[in-house]
């Protein structure tokens, strides 16, 4: 690029707000995975989850063809995203739309704050929408004296009990019904207190609690799932009607966006409209999906404003390994299919974006070093399912592998004492870096052995790190002999050179 | 700096090493290959799975049909463009139940709060089962098929394609729209569907064979 940037920003711009593990994942895990109820309905919820993706994404021919198309599109968005917001914004705007930027979280709670104060009033409704978590809005609201209600089912579950989500597509997976029936009969005024924990009842005691505000309301706050470049219009998708209430009915509309939202053009809808309701939800298609541009006469708000942030998304962009993370819909197929994630629950991660996509986004967007995020790329057996399911093929293993390594150097030089890791790390270099040294070493072999004893397990080592893997696993004992001893004994038997000798019967000693 | 111009050098920045645009593959369906009546047939058994209702009806017999699916409601709704002649029924007739939304008379949502609607549609799609509403006048303001419990929705059979890139170029982007597949629903409960929580609980769908 020859252009010279007057007062060029110091990169990267590392995101702020809940998008950090105040733990290490291993400790966070560690009592999580304590809490029988939570892996219950963990296990429960993301075992039928999977299944009806599975089911609906059998069902088209051309699945894999409609990931390469997305995958392909998220990547020309990244590619070209100046002229593409330009283009977007330009279309919003002409359309009666204002557009806010947000450098960080705090800015755009801050703008949230001063377009909700200008219609005079200190109550909001609010879709479920991930950027308004990962800032932090709601709390930041409620310190200056403004409710924001949660609208969406789960969402509500999480607000009344005083929780966080765990899921971004069921923030309230860890909960079953008698749990949820319990918050409902102690933070619902008007609730019957004869409810039964039927899923219907429930359902329909949060309908009853929320139609007075939907049709009262004169602010609402959401997210948004699309915007489109070449017309200016946002879409959110969505099953209970709470959006299409919130989009439709208040006089002030307030969206909150990171700037990776774009689709190039309107038509890409069929692309992600087939690929995210069938990855997210399981479903053929969501029930409801709305889309706006700008104010629209008198169907729908007369105030729209989006709030375009920013706050970790460029550092994730200057990342060029890491950087296809942004191409995430938030679907959540990743974490359904996560081994790892389906023990340890959400709140393992810390981040609002938890499971594999968070395990890489949240590093991504705040840097390896803060709090304890150099944790989570770990929180991953690299088994693949994650970009095996990933709708716009994310490679999640490979990300995951890089940011491993960003971590390793980033602590390098740091101590004065060598950690064991790094020790053993020496070691075996010492010992691959010649032939002669891995075959000194390799004459140990019957020691270990000896070592396994009778059972043929080593079952303790020594040391924090070798000891810590042995002490919920063991180790079978080693062969008696190495490869490349039985190779050599191989190739100077009489009977080697003849062919296929070697290969056939030699492995069957 | 201001923000805008900031995070855009941000971005310039983060790009610096000027990643390729790459060419998209449309490799996907684009065309049906199914005749039209196993497109229509696929949109019901999808709708239905939704536990929306459906019925195929002639154009004859829509009105006697909307009549029946109103039954005893108190009122309903209907925008100002809906054809005449689909309540042409005398139970319909000069019927003071009849709410119509239109330009200089809007409906508020305490008219509209529980009552049933009548709407027509713009394109639906089979093999999602969806119905797409783009606010002319023959479907209205979104607020009418949103605040009403129960929505009576008339899909011409001419309006149904069987894949989503055909449905696209039949509406324009800009226009407010709301896709709906089946009643509101929720699984947010231990991923068990719950059908009707904010929007309308009952969905009726009228396919009209020869519209």
């Amino acid at each position: 690029m020859s252009q010279v940037f007057i007062g060029m920003p110091s990169l990267p711009a590392y995101g702020q707000g809940n998008l950090f593990a105040t733990e290490s994942f291993p400790d966070a895990a560690h009592h999580e995975l304590r809490d029988d109820q939570l892996r219950k309905n963990l296990r429960h919820a993301t075992t039928s989850i999977r299944e009806k993706r599975a089911h609906v994404v059998g069902e088209l021919p051309d699945w894999e063809d409609l990931r390469d198309s997305g995958s392909a599109i998220k990547e020309a968005v990244m590619a070209d995203l100046p002229a593409m917001l330009e283009q977007f914004e330009a279309n919003f705007t002409a359309r009666g739309g204002t557009i806010h930027w947000a450098r960080d979280a705090e800015e755009a709670n801050r703008i949230v704050e001063g377009l909700i104060r200008e219609q005079d009033t200190d109550e909001v409704v609010k879709v479920k929408s991930m950027a308004t978590q990962e800032i932090g809005l709601n709390e930041y609201l409620d310190e200056h004296g403004i409710k924001a209600f949660e609208t969406d089912l789960a969402e509500l579950i999480v607000q009344l009990g005083h929780d966080k989500p765990s899921h971004i597509l069921v923030p309230a997976i860890h909960k079953n019904r008698s749990q949820i029936r319990d918050i409902f009969l102690k933070e619902m005024k008007d609730v019957d207190p004869n409810l039964s924990n039927d899923p219907r009842e429930l359902a329909m005691a949060a309908r009853a609690h929320l139609r007075r505000k939907f049709l009262s309301a004169k602010v609402a706050i959401s997210g948004a799932n699309f915007a489109l470049a070449d017309t200016g219009t946002l879409g959110v998708v969505e099953s209970e009607g709470n959006g299409r209430m919130c989009l439709t009915l208040p006089e002030t509309l307030i969206t909150v966006m990171g700037i990776e939202k774009l689709l190039p053009h309107a038509d890409d809808l069929e692309v992600f409209m087939q690929l995210l309701p069938r990855s997210s939800t399981g479903e053929r298609m969501n029930p409801y999906t709305s889309f706006w541009t700008g104010e629209s006469h008198d169907d729908g708000p007369k105030n729209v404003h989006l709030v375009m942030l920013d706050n970790g998304r460029t550092a994730a962009l200057a990342d060029t390994y890491g950087r296809s993370a942004l191409h995430c819909i938030r679907c959540s197929a990743c974490m359904n299919v996560c081994p790892v994630y389906e023990r340890t629950g959400g709140h393992a991660y810390g981040s609002t974006y938890p499971g594999p996509i968070g395990a890489i986004l949240s590093p991504l967007m705040t840097g390896i070093k803060a709090e304890e995020n150099n944790s989570l790329p770990y929180a991953s057996s690299l088994c693949g399912a994650c970009y095996d399911v990933c709708p716009v093929k994310i490679n999640i293993p490979e990300i995951l592998v890089h940011l491993r390594g960003e971590d390793v150097d980033s602590r390098r030089g740091q101590r004065r004492v060598p950690s064991e890791m790094d020790l053993m790390m020496k070691g075996v270099q010492w010992a691959f870096s010649s032939g002669a040294r891995l075959g000194l070493l390799e004459k140990a072999l019957p020691l270990g052995k000896l070592a396994a004893g009778r059972d043929k397990k080593i079952k303790r080592l020594p040391g924090h790190l070798a000891g810590g893997w042995t002490s919920s696993r063991d180790i079978p004992a080693p062969p008696s002999q190495s490869f490349r001893d039985w190779w050599v004994k191989e190739h100077e038997s009489p009977a080697a050179g003849t062919p296929g000798r070697t290969d056939t019967t030699g492995q069957e000693k | 700096m201001e923000a805008r111009e900031e995070i855009m050098d941000r971005i310039r920045a983060a790009l610096k090493d000027a990643p390729a645009v790459p060419e998209v593959p449309r490799n996907y369906r684009r065309t049906a290959d199914l005749d039209h009546g196993q497109v229509l047939e696929m949109l019901v058994d999808r709708l239905e799975d939704y536990k929306a209702t459906v019925k195929q009806v002639a154009s004859a017999d829509l009105p006697s049909t909307i009549a029946g699916l109103l039954g005893d409601a108190t009122s309903y709704a209907v925008p100002h463009g809906l054809p005449p002649e689909w309540l042409d029924h005398d139970s319909l007739r000069e019927d003071d139940r009849r709410l119509t939304d239109a330009p200089g008379h809007r409906l508020t949502v305490e008219d509209l709060d529980g009552i049933a609607v009548v709407t027509s549609s713009a394109v639906s799609i089979a093999e999602s089962g969806t119905i797409i509403l783009d606010g002319s006048t023959t479907q209205g303001r979104r607020a009418i098929s949103l605040v009403p419990d129960h929505h009576i929705c008339v899909v011409p059979a001419s309006t149904v394609v069987q894949l989503l890139p055909e449905a696209l170029p039949r509406v324009d982007p800009t226009h407010p729209l709301t896709w709906i597949s089946g009643p509101s629903a929720t699984s947010d409960i231990e991923l068990e569907r719950v059908e009707g929580v904010h929007g309308p609980r009952n969905l009726d769908v009228v396919i009209v064979t020869d519209l």
